[in-house]
């Protein structure tokens, strides 16, 4: 189910045995985590595949670690939460720190098909080739991007800087940041370019669209919704 | 390079490409393709693919007239179009000798080694022109739409209807416009492009002309970059506004200067006005360029730099406090119907030349220029651009700065045929000549 730059955030740490055994079974690299300063600790460059978050024993702590997983810099787009009958109450009005929980004590084959559906929602196991944001879609694999079924012209460097993007929504770049993440070490210019591609690509995203990419005065940019509180939450994630 | 290639092949196969345009420039400026098919594509990204450069302007060496034009896949772009069934996308292309060499006589290649230069220093060179054109109602007699035999459309305007379906189209291929307008002259239009850095904006440059040309002839018009079309009426420029950037910092800006310019930029302007004259051939290289730098229709004339006097060859806008980022300053000489590659190739060498020799500043001139006598303006150390193509090839032939930015392949080429131009212009019989002789002589 996994590929190798794929790890899947478990908590707590050590993790329950059928949880572990489960997981192992499915194929999914994991590691569990204690709390978030040490989730962060060992966060994958590429960020956390997604979180499995077991809030049985401490349901304390795996509630203050969904919300760090949700504001955080090192936002986890896909959070699974485990609880028993008892705690469902505990739910209320915490609708926003998890995508989809499965009760404890839980069936192997009903928490594995969860979580391959989350995955699948977030575009990473179920068809990693594609990425969408809205009604944006990038196909990796084929290099198209389209808004609404109609395909975008873009030139090599505006597709890559729009893929960085889609899979890393919400959260503020710099221009140094963009500079090395898309344009890499073979760039010799100052980070203006990043504004000029900035600025082709509102324009080719069109009127509805250009939006998506805001810009986060005297800081650089951001792609999609804020995921700072009191911002809408990301609603059309995904 | 490979990750690119893909991209481009990828894209072809997925978006049903039919033909990829290979486009380069001659050293006129004239925008040359060669299309090519899919199938045809992957070896082309390889290894090129071979023309015949003898019979491209400027590129001409009997010696070795096969040549190699190898597209830049960064500049892949498909060309809008209503038939996507039969989409066409192009690419620039860098070209070179067999051996594998840049050739020397390549606009593209020219303006990449004086950015290189400009590199060394630190500095990024970024450019945002003014296009300035009229619409005609074609390209053989001068026929403004909004005065002739256009009136009924007046209301509507047709001119302005065009304009939008340029700006749409130039912005659909990811070059964005800033501002659009009406110009003075009759069915004269501007469009100006945001900044990119140098070597974009010199492709954006022929794509936007091409674009500009292809909307007017899809609506029955025709659009022209010609510097002077109509006596009596403002001419068409290319202000360049330009800035050096040391990484991510304006170098032109200081906020303790009372003109809120760094010394940088105050070498920069200094280099532009010393050679200006030099320069000039490239910036404003027809016969016809010199018809626009005359006195009376903010086109300048005077080598002298201002803040708000539009008849100045050096313009410092007045840069919104707070952001550095858009300090520049205007350079008001070229017209639209220039090489871009060489023309910023040239801007730029004289802005160098001046801050590696620390050239001095003068006073900002205040007052109206054109008002002041030949004396007041000789006393003021003023000197006027060249009056014609022949003074500012003259100007050219001895410039150390032009030949060495150039290289010398494109300077003795460019020379050579703008020599012959001259003598084709002088060696004919004007109808200035026959109304104003003929009569009466």
């Amino acid at each position: 189910m996994g590929t190798l730059n794929e790890l899947l955030l478990v908590f707590p740490d050590p993790a329950p045995p059928l949880l572990a055994q489960t997981l192992d079974l499915s194929g999914v690299r994991w590691k569990s985590v204690g709390n978030a300063a040490i989730a962060m600790q060992y966060e994958p460059v590429d960020g956390w595949t997604g979180a499995v978050v077991c809030a049985d024993d401490d349901p304390e702590g795996a509630f203050t670690l969904c919300r760090t997983l949700r504001k955080g810099d090192s936002r986890v787009e896909s959070i699974l939460l485990l609880i028993t009958g008892a705690q469902l109450h505990d739910l209320e009005d915490r609708e926003d720190l998890f995508d989809d929980f499965c009760l404890t004590p839980f069936h192997p084959k009903e928490l594995e098909a969860r979580l391959r559906h989350l995955m699948f929602r977030a575009g990473r196991a179920g068809s990693p080739e594609v990425a969408s944001y809205g009604e944006l879609v990038l196909n990796f694999e084929t290099y198209q991007a389209a808004v609404s079924g109609k395909p975008l012209d873009l030139t090599y460097m505006e597709y890559e800087l729009l893929k960085f993007f889609v899979t890393h929504p919400g959260k503020v770049f710099t221009r140094e940041q963009l500079l090395s993440r898309v344009w890499g070490y073979e760039y010799y210019g100052g980070a203006r370019t990043v504004d000029v591609h900035v600025r082709r690509l509102r324009a080719k995203l069109g009127e509805e669209n250009a939006n998506l990419i805001q810009t986060v005065r005297s800081v650089g940019y951001r792609f999609g919704q804020s995921r700072w509180p009191g911002a809408t939450p990301p609603r059309d994630f995904r | 390079m490979e990750r690119q290639n893909e991209y481009v092949l990828r894209t072809v196969e997925e978006r049903g490409v039919r033909f990829v345009r290979l486009w380069f420039t001659d050293v006129l400026g004239f925008l040359k393709s060669v299309e090519i098919t899919p199938a045809e594509l992957q070896v082309a990204l390889e290894e090129g693919m071979t023309f015949d450069g003898s019979t491209i302007e400027g590129y001409s060496r009997i010696q070795e007239s096969d040549m190699l034009a190898r597209p830049d896949p960064n500049t892949f772009e498909l060309l809008p179009t209503d038939h996507p069934e039969t989409a066409v996308a192009r690419m620039f292309c860098d070209i070179s000798t067999f051996s594998g060499e840049p050739f020397e006589g390549d606009p593209r290649h020219v303006l990449k080694r004086n950015l290189e230069r400009a590199r060394e220093k630190g500095f990024t060179f970024f450019v945002g022109p003014e296009m300035e054109f009229f619409y005609f109602g074609s390209g053989v007699t001068v026929e403004p739409l909004d005065t002739a035999g256009y009136f009924d459309l007046t209301a509507h305007d047709l001119g302005s209807e065009l304009r939008k379906q340029t700006v749409l189209r130039l912005e659909a291929m990811g070059i964005p416009v800033e501002y659009s307008f009406h110009e003075n002259g009759p069915s004269q239009h501007e469009i100006d492009l945001r900044y990119t850095d140098a070597l974009e904006m010199a492709d954006n440059v022929m794509t936007f002309r091409l674009i500009t040309k292809e909307v007017a002839a899809d609506n029955g018009v025709y659009a022209t970059f010609m510097p002077k079309p109509i006596t009596g009426a403002f001419g068409s420029g290319m202000h360049t506004h330009v800035s050096l950037f040391e990484g991510d910092v304006n170098a032109f800006h200081d906020p303790g200067d009372e003109y809120g310019m760094s010394k940088v930029a105050k070498h920069f302007i200094a280099g532009l006005l010393v050679h200006a004259s030099e320069i000039c051939a490239i910036t404003n290289q027809w016969v016809n360029s010199y018809k626009r730098l005359i006195p009376g229709y903010e086109a300048p004339v005077y080598k002298c730099w201002a803040r708000n006097n539009r008849s100045a060859l050096v313009r410092v806008p007045l840069s919104k406090t707070g952001k550095n980022e858009s300090s520049r300053i205007e350079f008001r000489a070229p017209d639209p119907a220039c090489n871009p590659y060489l023309a910023f190739s040239l801007i730029l060498a004289a802005g160098l030349k001046g801050i590696e020799e620390g050239y001095q500043l003068p006073a900002e001139a205040t007052d109206n220029i054109y008002a002041l006598t030949d004396e007041e303006r000789t006393a003021e150390g003023i000197g006027s651009l060249p009056g014609s193509l022949r003074d500012a090839l003259d100007a050219m032939e001895h410039s150390a700065l032009v030949a060495e930015a150039l290289g010398s392949h494109v300077f003795e080429n460019f020379l050579v045929n703008k020599r012959r131009e001259w003598a084709d212009y002088k060696a004919d019989v004007t109808p200035f000549e026959i109304a104003r002789y003929l009569g009466t002589l």
